[in-house]
């Protein structure tokens, strides 16, 4: 009894291998093998930062049409574009590193709270109840919408505000996408100068509540020597590119004219010493409540 | 008339999700979407005819000459796994859009046990092949029906206030209770 069974089983089963074996070779389909090899390169963490969906749509895109860039991959950042670039075949062009930041400073501020919110720990949520808990309606909730979205942990929560972990964050743009008051933004890494302040209200409605809030007077705009600093609904808007053109040699006079000290500097040691330098600290672990638990 | 009986007996009355309780995994898991409800139904109808014919022909011609019937659990997996394998590969080069539409669920099959249970039950209710082939089809779109019904309820849930502890898997597992509750009023109308 068992040696028959041993013996139908193998033999079945040896049978049946022999078929797919046979299989799979008459029925091969032929697909482009630089697709494989494409997904492998990216990082493969389907953060659909590139537009696509997920790692294996773009390598497929990037192969099939020549109007799709080699360096979309915005979490790969430089070094996958090129990698990309030289297996399609394709100009890599630059990518300029990018990194998320965040334009508000409601801690530093001082914001008061309108109201206690107690509803459903998202910021989502808490925008549909009177815009939100705080009495400014630019400012971070801080109940981690983005740091759940952000599929690299560069993110998490500490006094009530936000923070991204610069050597995690890859740009992808989730978080940017996810923030109900927008308040995120990506930047180049090698941003000289930001507006830490997201606000699209009157001067007066902002100084009423927030003590670093921009108050819209525009003396930046003036001063910039290579006017890049321009005026976009309400909000300051920099162009980081022609910022960058212009060096250094205007000697951020735009963080000095601030007179709301809301135009700050970028960590200026970055600056001097190169990409390579340590990010702030960061914890272990985020300190979100998990909203499925 | 015997045919419409036993279309009639293996929707409704001994449906194979709701009435003999098997199948249950994808019930629940590709019940969240209409659409996705069909491919999965589509692809188990597909599966389940090829899985039965296949079956019936090793239990014909090579279990029972050889006296090994009590393999036949070991024997119908493999040959399940297998011929799932073949389909994948087969619609893959040669029905392309269909592939597309079905091939992330055809690996799920090749551990469902409905289609399993389909190929054993003809067995032991020892129909010919013709009437094993009708049951197998009914049988099949029985659990297209259940599956479409529940997503059809669960598509409602979405935008109903559910608590919060009853969101998602508990109020799915409740729903299957119901329904399989209702369809036990057909008990008894046809064996």
């Amino acid at each position: 009894m068992i040696t028959a069974s041993v013996v139908t089983l193998f033999s079945l089963g040896f049978i049946s291998a022999g078929l797919l074996a046979v299989a799979s070779k008459v029925l091969y389909v032929e697909e482009d093998p630089r697709i494989e090899v494409v997904t492998e390169a990216l990082p493969g963490a389907n953060c659909g930062g590139c537009g696509y969906a997920g790692c294996e749509a773009y390598a497929a895109a990037v192969i099939n049409d020549p109007s799709v860039p080699p360096n979309k991959c915005c979490a790969g950042g430089p070094d996958v574009a090129k990698r990309v670039a030289e297996l399609t075949g394709k100009a890599a062009g630059d990518s300029e590193p990018m990194v998320a930041f965040r334009r508000c400073m409601k801690v530093e501020g001082k914001v008061a709270k309108k109201f206690e919110y107690l509803g459903v720990m998202s910021c989502a949520a808490a925008k549909l109840v009177q815009g939100g808990p705080d009495a400014c309606s630019y400012a971070c909730f801080g109940l981690g919408d983005c740091v759940r979205a952000c599929p690299f942990d560069a993110m998490w929560i500490e006094n009530n505000l936000v923070h991204i972990a610069p050597d995690k964050c890859t740009s992808c743009g989730t978080c940017v996408r996810t923030c109900p008051n927008s308040i995120l933004e990506l930047i180049p890494r090698r941003s000289r100068v930001m507006v830490f302040c997201s606000s699209q209200d009157k001067g007066k409605a902002v100084k009423d509540v927030c003590e670093v809030g921009c108050i819209s007077c525009g003396a930046c705009i003036k001063k910039c020597p290579a006017q890049c600093i321009s005026m976009v609904d309400d909000r300051i808007v920099i162009d980081h590119k022609a910022c960058l053109a212009y060096g250094p040699s205007c000697g951020e006079v735009c963080v000095e004219k601030c007179p709301r000290n809301i135009l700050r500097c970028l960590n200026p040691e970055y600056i001097a010493a190169g990409p390579e330098t340590e990010p702030a600290h960061y914890p272990e672990e985020s300190h979100v409540a998990d909203l499925n638990a | 008339m015997e045919t419409f009986l036993l279309f009639i007996s293996a929707i409704f009355v001994n449906n194979i999700v709701l009435a003999q309780y098997l199948g249950n995994c994808p019930y629940l898991g590709c019940s969240k979407e209409k659409g996705v409800a069909f491919g999965m139904g589509a692809a188990v109808i597909f599966v389940t005819i090829m899985a039965t014919l296949f079956t019936y022909l090793i239990q014909m011609y090579v279990l029972i000459p050889f006296h090994l019937a009590y393999l036949q659990t070991i024997v119908f997996i493999l040959v399940i796994a297998a011929l799932v394998q073949f389909v994948e590969m087969f619609l893959k080069k040669m029905v392309p859009p269909l592939y597309k539409s079905l091939g992330i669920f055809l690996p799920l099959i090749t551990t469902n046990c409905a289609v399993l249970g389909v190929a054993i039950l003809v067995q032991r209710k020892e129909y010919d092949l013709v009437t094993s082939m009708l049951y197998a089809v009914a049988a099949a779109t029985g659990f297209l029906l259940a599956l479409i019904l529940m997503a059809g309820i669960r598509e409602r849930f979405e935008v109903t206030r559910i608590p919060r502890s009853m969101r998602g898997v508990p109020s799915g597992l409740i729903m299957a209770g119901l329904m399989s509750l209702a369809f036990m009023a057909f008990k008894g109308m046809i064996a």
